[in-house]
């Protein structure tokens, strides 16, 4: 069994359900990629994985534990984190301010954490007096990476963390998120830029309508002409 | 010589009361706008709040005065001052705990919070007249001037006096000291730098293990002090009577959204703009022009632009210009 799974979801905002049976996971020191259509549910999924959603059928398990019944903030201290795919950063506090609420359920020391997020990302080094709302797409998606780094989790959740930087940007961030999952981090992350994302992934999910409807390896999904053609653009 | 006795006379008139009365209103401001950026409405109980923490205060000090306790020069007021603030940090949490508590979890929106502080607001107010009643209190003692118009007189030689007031006094110092400390917490401290982490993104505060309860408990808390010292320093320096808590309550609304509601350094801002613009319409000017025109010149009339009476038209005008200009106030206001 994966490190990290929500198995066989099901679940919506309201009464009606959006998604159906979904399943998605990730090992340690993985990277796992959700791909799909928008409005898919991508977003839904990891929301539910997080605990953001009450989910009326299926469960998420970690580490072998069964954390379905766990509040997103309870689940933050068993070492999730989580960039969700909008407002993940505290625009009106610094760079550094919010790298600190990130380790804001630390006691213990955490500037170690927090030099190891500025060798990751140097721009926020220099940025790290200015607000965070101040800074362009791409430094803001750093922000928000960084401060989901900062309580050292052993899964990081990504929603779409490359959406509205330019191509080189993204293969930068797509390199450090590389780097994250060699610490021995497990990345679930959903991607738009589905070509590259499968690219780096170890486990690809494509999710239509809510659904599972194919799950390989990023590679052979990359290789599979029928997912080439409806979800690749050829 | 005439245009330093026009100064004293301005100053004496209108910018010390105006610069006590902007003290006031800042804190009051602070309150507002506290529990707006961390709790999402506008709290109309909060006249009451501080009717309530003055009550209470008022109420001790009686019993300290009864016993025999004073404080010199300074009003034995400020010694009962912590333990009003206490009952009041009480009150607001026993209310948070019965009625806010309940709206938060099921996610309501602020208009009917702001209709639950509605009542919250009525419910005070008979608990204020059931423990003190309605009646006009005077309950400042100690040292009545810091200087008085004669000793200015005295030493300066001018025919104009400016006398300073103690409470006028300890207004400015306490606002000073109190803004200074706000601001420290809210910059500088975890849970303070967590209070305007949960103002600035609820969900993402969350996200980040901050621990909603706690952030709303301390904004109860340091609202009710905040509270409380404007309300008693408000009653030293006039005089507590349960109704101008409530009246009040405008001019602090302007003054929060004048501001910025959300922003503590607009509140402060809003509360003297507000103060000033309230003193400044309604000062009769006659005298001070009679000393720098020639005397052929002097006004009959007492130049006032606006009777005391309608004081509080200027607030809602000033209101009103806001929110039609720029209705997110001088410094932009939603987060901490
Ligand atoms: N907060 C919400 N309340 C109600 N319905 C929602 C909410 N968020 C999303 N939905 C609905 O759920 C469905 C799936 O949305 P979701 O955000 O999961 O899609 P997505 O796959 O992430 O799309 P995108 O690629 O555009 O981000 C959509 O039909 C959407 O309207
Ligand atoms: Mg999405």
């Amino acid at each position: 069994m994966s490190f990290l799974i929500g198995e066989s979801m099901t679940g919506g905002y309201g009464s009606a359900d959006i998604l159906h049976d979904c399943t998605i996971g990730v090992e340690r020191g993985e990277i796992a990629v959700v791909v799909g259509p928008n409005g898919a549910g991508k977003s839904t999924a990891m929301k539910a994985v997080f605990g953001m959603l009450n989910l009326r059928q299926g469960r998420v398990m970690m580490d072998g534990q069964d954390i379905t019944a766990l509040s997103p903030q309870q689940r933050v201290h068993q070492g999730m984190g989580f960039v969700p795919q909008t407002s993940n950063v505290f625009t009106g506090m610094s760079v550094q301010e919010n790298l600190e609420m990130g380790a804001f359920i630390r006691d213990d020391d955490f500037l170690g954490t927090m030099e190891q997020v500025f060798d990751l990302f140097p721009i926020l080094k220099q940025k790290r007096r200015q607000p965070a709302g101040e800074l362009s797409g791409g430094q803001r998606q750093q922000v928000a990476v960084g401060r989901a780094l900062m309580t050292q989790p052993q899964v990081l959740m990504l929603d779409e963390p490359t959406a509205g930087v330019s191509p080189i940007v993204m293969d930068e961030l797509f390199d450090r998120i590389i780097d994250i999952a060699k610490l021995g981090i497990a990345i679930l992350m959903v991607e738009q830029n589905a070509k590259q994302a499968l690219n780096i992934a170890d486990k690809g999910y494509v999710l239509v309508q809510g659904a599972n409807r194919f799950t390989d390896t990023g590679e052979a999904l990359l290789a599979d002409p029928q997912v080439r053609q409806s979800f690749l653009g050829g | 010589m005439d245009l330093l006795n026009a100064l004293v006379l301005l100053a004496n008139f209108m910018l010390v009361p105006a610069l006590t009365y902007g003290c006031q209103l800042a804190l009051g401001a602070l309150g507002v706008t506290l529990i707006y950026s961390i709790l999402r409405f506008s709290n109309f109980a909060h006249g009451e709040t501080m009717a309530f923490g003055t009550a209470a205060t008022i109420l001790l000090t009686w019993w300290l005065q009864s016993m025999g306790v004073s404080f010199g020069p300074l009003p034995t007021a400020l010694i009962a001052m912590p333990f009003g603030a206490l009952a009041a940090v009480l009150l607001l949490l026993a209310s948070d705990r019965v009625v806010y508590r309940f709206h938060r979890r099921q996610r309501a929106t602020p208009v009917l919070l702001l209709i639950a502080s509605l009542g919250v607001m009525f419910f005070y107010n008979g608990l204020i007249r059931f423990i003190i009643g309605p009646d006009d209190r005077i309950f400042t003692d100690g040292a009545r001037f810091i200087v008085s118009a004669r000793e200015f007189k005295a030493m300066t030689g001018l025919s104009q006096g400016l006398a300073i007031k103690t409470t006028q006094g300890i207004t400015v110092l306490m606002t000073v000291i109190l803004v200074a400390a706000l601001f420290w917490f809210l910059t500088y401290t975890r849970t303070g730098k967590s209070m305007r982490a949960y103002s600035d993104n609820r969900d993402l505060a969350l996200l980040s293990g901050i621990n909603p309860d706690t952030v709303v408990r301390v904004a109860w808390i340091l609202t009710a002090i905040l509270a409380t010292v404007a309300g008693v320093l408000y009653g030293l320096d006039k005089s507590f009577k349960p109704f101008t808590y409530l009246q009040i309550l405008l001019p602090i609304f302007a003054a929060a959204i004048v501001g910025g509601l959300g922003s503590p350094l607009g509140a402060v801002a809003g509360g003297f703009i507000i103060a000033f613009s309230e003193v400044a319409v309604t000062f009769a000017y006659k005298r001070v022009i009679g000393y720098i025109v020639p005397p052929e010149w002097a006004p009959d009339t007492l130049v006032q632009f606006l009777s005391t009476d309608y004081k509080f038209a200027v607030s809602f005008t000033i209101l009103v210009i806001v929110l039609l200009i720029r209705p997110t106030g001088i410094f932009r206001g939603q987060t901490l």
